[in-house]
């Protein structure tokens, strides 16, 4: 059976949105301050995904603009996403805890 | 087997693991496998995106092998820009970076927003009204991104000050809003023109609103603008029924929202306030003459003081990593707690340029985690430290904030180190602090002031300190 990818609109994409919103606020709202920095830029990294809309749009450019602004689109977003994961990981990487030795 | 399958298959996992690896960074003990996990999703998604070429809208076939060309090359450069400048970086300088990362998602999220609309591809009511509203919110997320990166990174020292700019910003506001509505209205079949217009505008409209903004305010607009690309990026989701943008998009929206509303209540501040009021331009009216004097001190003594002390609280500022004195501060603290002197932390909200970005900074210098304090949990502990030591930070330990009410931080949370029995406060002059207010702290019998650079202040504490042991 040939396989169509499903339309997200009306409800179901209310659905979504609604979901992923309030996922958002309760995973935010457990974080300890001294991970705001680090979080913000996590999170910063995710909206990177935007890369992948851009490509698309690039993918299915028929005009010279619209191929000028995709480029510069996927050039952006895969700036964003590569951005955002070095620094976060860095900032991840050096949060340690005391050693056990010492005490 | 069928490539759209496939492509969602993959989106599903990617929107899973953003989800699993946010959630893995709200705690510092998993938090670096959080990101790990999540970059994985990336990978996944963007991987699977180059199936989108094996079945392309007709119109574009033709140039499908540009297209792909293109894609590779504008992948590897933006990848590979982001990837050399995120680890270059210095730690001090992580907001702006942050800043410019934003705003080029933003600008990838107005780029297909721009090719939906001139392009014509979009006739439906709401998916119409996304791509505008996305266009419109992702390019002010550009414009203001930029600026907010140039004003941190001291490209922009000028703050707009202009009388009857909010009727300005509010007119503008206004006509983004009108074409918009008048684009939607003509189920997208506006000239050209028009469109250039709406995206010209907007551009303009996050020049105009980040720029009245002073720099001790940046963080909160920068985070307000993260919440902004994530909704535009939802939005453009909703445009190209695609789940991840979709979910990833609406995340980071909400996220965003709440961790602005968090930071501008760390620092005592509404967003509107942020946004809309010239922090900065009152302070100095509100100064009145403080009694008393700064008495200085000398470096070595009061590390003896604190080698002596059974407690001591550091509370760190900027100003401690501008001088980049972080790594010397904790091999002093290391020597005390050799001597069996209980040192701690102390991280007011918003010390640094924004919240966590001090224990960022000190993490960077190894200082584990588990002794450094936020500001409710140590605020009780200060009255019974021997010694409080605060080094580059000021309107975060002024006292004027609880008692002053003509002061413009009258009302903002601080570190209650005035209680402590003994406080050296390390600064390289008599100067004020950010708000540019006068430190009533500075000027309390229980107080003296060390003056240098932090770093040169640290170095002689350490030497004070040694030679003591030399003498043994």
């Amino acid at each position: 059976m040939e396989y169509t990818t499903t339309v997200l609109t009306g409800f179901v994409a209310l659905y979504i949105f609604m979901l992923a919103a309030f996922t958002g606020f309760e995973i935010i709202g457990r974080v300890p301050a001294i991970l705001h920095t680090p979080l913000m830029s996590g999170s910063n990294f995710i909206h990177g995904i935007v890369v992948v809309g851009a490509l698309w749009a690039l993918l299915n450019a028929s005009s010279t603009l619209q191929q000028v602004v995709g480029f510069v689109g996927v050039l952006l977003g895969a700036g964003n996403a590569a951005g955002g994961y070095v620094v976060t990981e860095r900032m991840l990487e050096m949060f340690k805890p005391s050693d056990k030795k010492k005490g | 087997m069928n490539s759209a399958l496939i492509i969602d298959a993959a989106y599903f996992l990617a929107a899973f693991l953003f989800i699993f690896g946010l959630k893995r960074m709200s705690s510092p003990i998993t938090a670096p496998t959080g990101i790990r996990w999540a970059g994985l999703g990336m990978v996944v998604a963007v991987l699977a995106s180059f199936l989108y070429t094996l079945d392309v809208e007709p119109d574009a076939r033709p140039h499908l092998t540009t297209n792909v060309t293109l894609a590779i090359i504008a992948l590897v450069l933006g990848f590979g820009w982001a990837w050399w400048s995120g680890k270059k970086v210095a730690m001090t300088a992580m907001p702006q970076m942050v800043a410019l990362y934003n705003g080029m998602g933003g600008g990838a999220a107005a780029a297909i927003a721009a090719i939906e609309l001139f392009g014509h591809k979009s006739h439906v009511g709401v998916g119409l009204a996304l791509a505008v509203l996305g266009g419109l919110i992702g390019s002010i997320s550009l414009s203001g991104s930029l600026i907010a990166w140039g004003k941190l990174d001291g490209r922009i020292n000028k703050t707009l000050r202009l009388t009857g700019l909010q009727a300005i910003n509010g007119t503008l506001l206004l006509v983004l809003v009108a074409l918009g509505a008048y684009v939607v209205y003509m189920h997208g079949a506006v000239p050209a023109g028009i469109l250039a217009l709406f995206f010209a505008l907007a551009l303009f409209y996050g020049v105009m609103m980040t720029m009245p903004i002073g720099g001790a305010d940046m963080p909160v607009v920068i985070s307000l603008y993260n919440a902004f690309t994530g909704l535009a990026v939802g939005f453009e989701g909703y445009v190209l029924n695609n789940p991840a943008l979709m979910i990833a998009g609406m995340v980071v929206g909400s996220a965003g929202t709440l961790l602005t509303l968090l930071m501008a209540k760390a620092m005592n501040r509404s967003v509107s306030n942020v946004l809309f009021s010239n922090f900065g331009a009152a302070g100095g009216e509100g100064d009145s003459e403080i009694e008393g004097s700064m008495k200085p001190a000398d470096a070595g003594d009061a590390a003896i003081n604190m080698r002596y002390a059974s407690k001591v609280i550091i509370a760190p500022g900027y100003g401690l990593a501008v001088a980049q004195a972080q790594h010397k501060l904790y091999e002093f603290v290391k020597l005390l707690q050799a001597n069996d002197v209980d040192v701690k932390f102390a991280i007011h909200p918003v010390a640094g340029r924004m919240p966590g970005h001090m224990n960022v900074l000190l993490a960077e210098a190894g200082v584990p985690y588990d002794i450094i304090f936020d500001m409710e949990d140590i605020n009780a502990e200060f009255k019974e430290a021997d010694v409080a030591v605060v080094i580059g930070a000021n309107d975060t330990v002024n006292p004027a904030a609880r008692t002053n009410k003509s002061s413009p931080i009258y009302g903002m949370p601080i570190l209650n180190v005035d209680q402590a029995k003994q406080v050296y406060v390390v600064k390289r002059g008599q100067g004020k602090g950010y708000s540019g207010v006068e430190n009533e702290l500075f000027f309390r019998d229980n107080c003296n002031m060390v003056y240098g650079d932090a770093q040169k202040v640290m170095v002689e504490m350490i030497q004070a300190v040694k030679s003591l042991e030399g003498g043994h």
